[in-house]
């Protein structure tokens, strides 16, 4: 009775000892904790690391800290993704090395994972080093709301990492539709782990969301109108648009899923009059546009490299502002497209079908737009440029077979098989993944102040670009073969065993690009020395603001509010004589630890929810509104850099490069 | 420089609060969705019909008009900076708040009581949720209300407290418009 309120459900059952994968995996993750740990009392970091990273308000460090995040849960979702393949190569007419309940899990979090964990912190981190210095201003327009968006990601992640260990992840698909997420089919801690990773990191999102459409929309440099803006900021902010608008729904649609497991409502049960037909038309109203969410920043860093490396103004500047505004609109009204199959009837299938079709033509304007800036250019084939040109033959190809689908006759055919699978993979690693890698290249001079090593890098492209092919070519034709996808294995009268091998193989490919990549960054920091860049202008062709910088960025972005007259300000001024700079007093954000305090009582708060322990769900909800109240109280956020000390530490920079 | 840039916050910072308020707006909406889908599922329990007090409503709402003019009156004399009437028209407010939600739970408790659960069906979970949702608003602007009384006590009516105090009445205003809908959508047009 005691432990049960102590407790709550938990017990020391929910330690999975008997399955050596996950204890191996706890085991590993433990000795790196440790060691970490470690290393840091041993080198006395502990002040350091809290006072100048878990505490900072600085953009440009927080969205380092999204990126790290970013790369331990790729980790993560990758080798998930190795051992569905290998599992699948190997399971031809017996069980394979995974017992489905436990395959399930591994394709719930895989997805999970990669979507929320690791693309949408990818996405914060890019935004949040670039967007505030390619818009002249000096920090976001809520620097405490940006820390305290950070630290909820890292929240709802931490919970998906602990599921691996105490209790089990959701075995329902990455989203979880009822019935079969109800209480009565899935009766574990396993989809409540789910609800409250993504409720808690859905929230910092959100804020994230409104943060930058204010930042854009409100903090541009003088001179700096919306038709003058770095394309990457368009598409931000558009993004960000999403983020606002869908965001509300999702945390709506998993709220009442919640009620319905915790409070025995019947929203979606499939008893008492409950719609599960609901959960998956609103969870998809806020999917589709996820996606887009994902892909119109990768469009822009597309757009930004383009450029600078064809040395050329980006050909439509202002037709692709508008393809991103059609996508931004568009994106709402194709959700039902996710499910064709679900007796929506012929006129409504038709509807989604064409509004799915007539999106391809902004995306079309775009890609065409890549090409005329490519165009008579002169490219430098760098490894961002290599990524890019990587990105639009895949891209197209994905979005082609997207139009396929988009035709519901079609779509009949392959719903739910692989091809599905291959077609969104193809779009999302084609063209999230490879932007976001291209973006991580092309601006990492500029956060850390040395490039990475050109030709490692290259390796790691090329790597990732046969791999994907050599991976996801089979499952296109594995879906037209019939093969459902969230099989754990199959007959081997199917014939499917020597496509699943070749998969598996691109999988081990994209695996050496990873791990190239891996030592593209030790290489790169072992020899920062002489990679490093004095001028600001890593590249020598860049043409927004970031560029009119030292690298790394002094704290406050700018000493002098740059005031910007055309397109790509920068490509401009470096063609001008400079006027001497007058410094001002500059006004900065205090650093605080309230956003890593209340991001530690919400993954409290969501594992206490998890686990049904009373006492703890309140006691960290009170904890929540009482930092909460207490950071009101405190009226000292923010400070004043006097001119003086921006002259000395300008002075100081100068010296040192 | 200094008000310029306290000028330059606050516009941005009133621009962040709106755009906060549209995705609550938007939160309202997907339940408002879910209520019309869902009212009619009512498994053979008993429907909003059959239990709504019409007059019972109309007191209800009522209560939480007349907190969102004393409200007004809050506002009024901050501009005047009386902060004793400020505080006094908040307590008002904060009363009226009370009674609202008072009166919210007596109804889902007189529910409850008599066999009417939110897990009957899906329609009596919609409605919980509904009406529920917009409840537990309500409370949390109760609460934030009760802070900002002890802030103003504490600070006076400075310029950071202005602002505040209007950021809750945006807040406050919105619920008054979400509970018209309510009103609108799940009584009036639950009872005709």
């Amino acid at each position: 009775m005691l432990q049960k309120i102590l407790f709550g459900n938990l017990t020391l059952q929910a330690i999975p000892f008997h399955n050596p994968i996950i204890m191996g995996a706890a085991l590993f993750m433990g000795v790196a904790s440790l060691l970490i740990v470690g290393a840091l009392f041993y080198y006395k970091k502990w002040a350091w690391l809290w006072r100048e990273w878990l505490c900072s308000v600085d953009h440009k460090k927080i969205g380092v800290m999204y990126i790290m995040l970013a790369f331990i849960m790729m980790t993560r979702g990758f080798i998930d993704a190795m051992m569905m393949r290998i599992q699948l190569a190997v399971a031809s007419g017996n069980a394979g090395y995974l017992p489905p309940e436990h395959y399930n899990q591994i394709f719930t979090a895989h997805g999970v994972i990669m979507i929320f964990f690791m693309a949408m912190p990818f996405m914060f981190g890019l935004i949040n080093i670039v967007l505030p210095l390619q818009i002249g201003a000096r920090d976001v327009a809520f620097p405490f709301l940006n820390s305290l968006s950070l630290w909820l990601s890292v929240a709802g992640a931490s919970l998906l990492n602990i599921s691996l260990v105490v209790g089990d992840f959701a075995a329902t698909g990455w989203l979880a539709y009822p019935p079969l997420s109800e209480m009565a089919y899935s009766p574990g801690v396993g989809v409540d782990y789910y609800i409250w990773a993504l409720q808690i990191s859905g929230v910092g999102t959100l804020l994230s969301g409104i943060n930058f459409v204010v930042t854009i929309l409100k903090m541009r440099c003088p001179g700096m109108t919306l038709m003058k803006m770095p394309i990457f900021a368009w598409t931000a902010l558009s993004s960000m648009i999403l983020v606002v608008l869908s965001f509300p729904v999702l945390t709506a649609t998993l709220a009442l899923l919640f009620l319905d497991r915790y409070f025995g409502m019947h929203f979606f049960t499939a008893d008492a009059g409950g719609n599960a037909m609901m959960y998956i038309n609103m969870i998809w109203i806020w999917g589709h546009p996820e996606v887009y969410i994902l892909i119109l920043p990768a469009f822009g860093i597309f757009s930004e490299v383009v450029a600078a490396f064809s040395k050329k103004y980006l050909f439509g500047y202002t037709s692709m502002v508008w393809a991103c505004a059609a996508i931004t609109l568009l994106s709402f009204i194709v959700w039902l497209h996710h499910f064709f199959t679900m007796g929506s009837g012929a006129n409504v299938n038709a509807f989604f079908g064409i509004a799915t079709m007539i999106i391809s033509i902004p995306t079309g304007v775009k890609v065409f737009n890549w090409l005329f800036t490519m165009y008579r250019g002169r490219i430098a084939f760098t490894t961002p440029m290599l990524w890019t040109m990587g990105f639009i033959s895949t891209f197209v190809i994905g979005g082609m077979t997207g139009v396929m689908m988009a035709v519901p006759a079609i779509d009949f055919q392959v719903h739910n098989s692989l091809f599905l699978i291959a077609h969104f993979h193809n779009v999302i690693i084609g063209g999230v993944v490879f932007g976001y890698l291209a973006g991580l290249t092309y601006w990492f001079p500029k956060i850390t102040g040395f490039s990475l090593h050109e030709r490692l890098g290259k390796y790691a492209a090329w790597c990732w670009i046969i791999g994907f092919y050599v991976a996801f070519l089979p499952v296109y034709a594995l879906g037209f073969m019939g093969m459902t996808r969230r099989l754990s294995h199959y007959d081997a009268s199917t014939g499917w065993q020597p496509l699943l091998i070749i998969a598996m193989i691109g999988v081990f490919i994209i695996g050496a690009g990873f791990v190239l990549q891996v030592c593209q960054l030790i290489y790169s920091f072992k020899h920062r020395e002489v990679l490093s860049d004095v001028t600001g202008d890593a590249w020598g062709c860049g043409r927004t603001l970031e560029w009119s910088t030292a690298s790394p960025p002094p704290f406050y972005n700018f000493a002098v509010t740059p005031e910007v007259h055309c397109i790509d300000a920068f490509w401009k001024m470096k063609q001008q004589p400079q006027l001497a700079k007058q410094y001002e007093d500059i006004h900065m954000p205090k650093n605080t630890s309230t956003g890593v305090w209340i991001g530690v009582l919400g993954g409290i708060f969501g594992f206490a929810f998890t686990w049904h322990i009373a006492w703890l769900v309140f006691a960290s909800f009170v904890g929540i509104i009482a930092v909460m109240i207490f950071r009101t109280l405190n009226l000292d956020t923010d400070y004043y850099l006097k001119a003086e000390e921006v002259a000395q530490l300008e002075t100081q920079y100068a010296e040192a490069s | 420089m200094t008000d310029h840039h306290q000028h330059e916050a606050d516009t941005r910072d009133l621009f962040g609060f709106w755009l906060y308020i549209l995705s609550d707006c938007i939160l309202f909406s997907v339940l408002f969705a879910c209520y019309a889908v869902l009212y009619k599922n009512t498994y053979g329990g008993i429907s909003v019909r059959d239990f709504t007090d019409l007059p019972y409503v109309f007191y209800e709402t009522m209560t939480l008009l007349a907190s969102s003019f004393t409200y007004g009156l809050a506002m009024i004399s901050l501009q005047k900076n009386k902060l004793r009437q400020v505080i006094f028209w908040l307590m008002v407010t904060f009363l009226f708040g009370f009674a609202f939600i008072n009166l919210e739970v007596k109804e889902f408790v007189h529910l409850y009581a008599a066999g009417h659960s939110w897990q009957g069906s899906a329609a009596l979970s919609a409605f919980f949720t509904l009406v529920g949702a917009h409840g537990l608003h309500v409370s949390i602007g109760l609460i934030w209300m009760a802070v900002l009384m002890h802030q103003l006590s504490r600070f006076g009516a400075t310029t950071f407290m202005k602002r505040r105090l209007t950021y809750l009445g945006i807040f406050w205003a919105f619920l008054d418009i979400i509970w018209i809908f309510v009103f609108t959508i799940v009584y009036l047009m639950g009872v005709v």
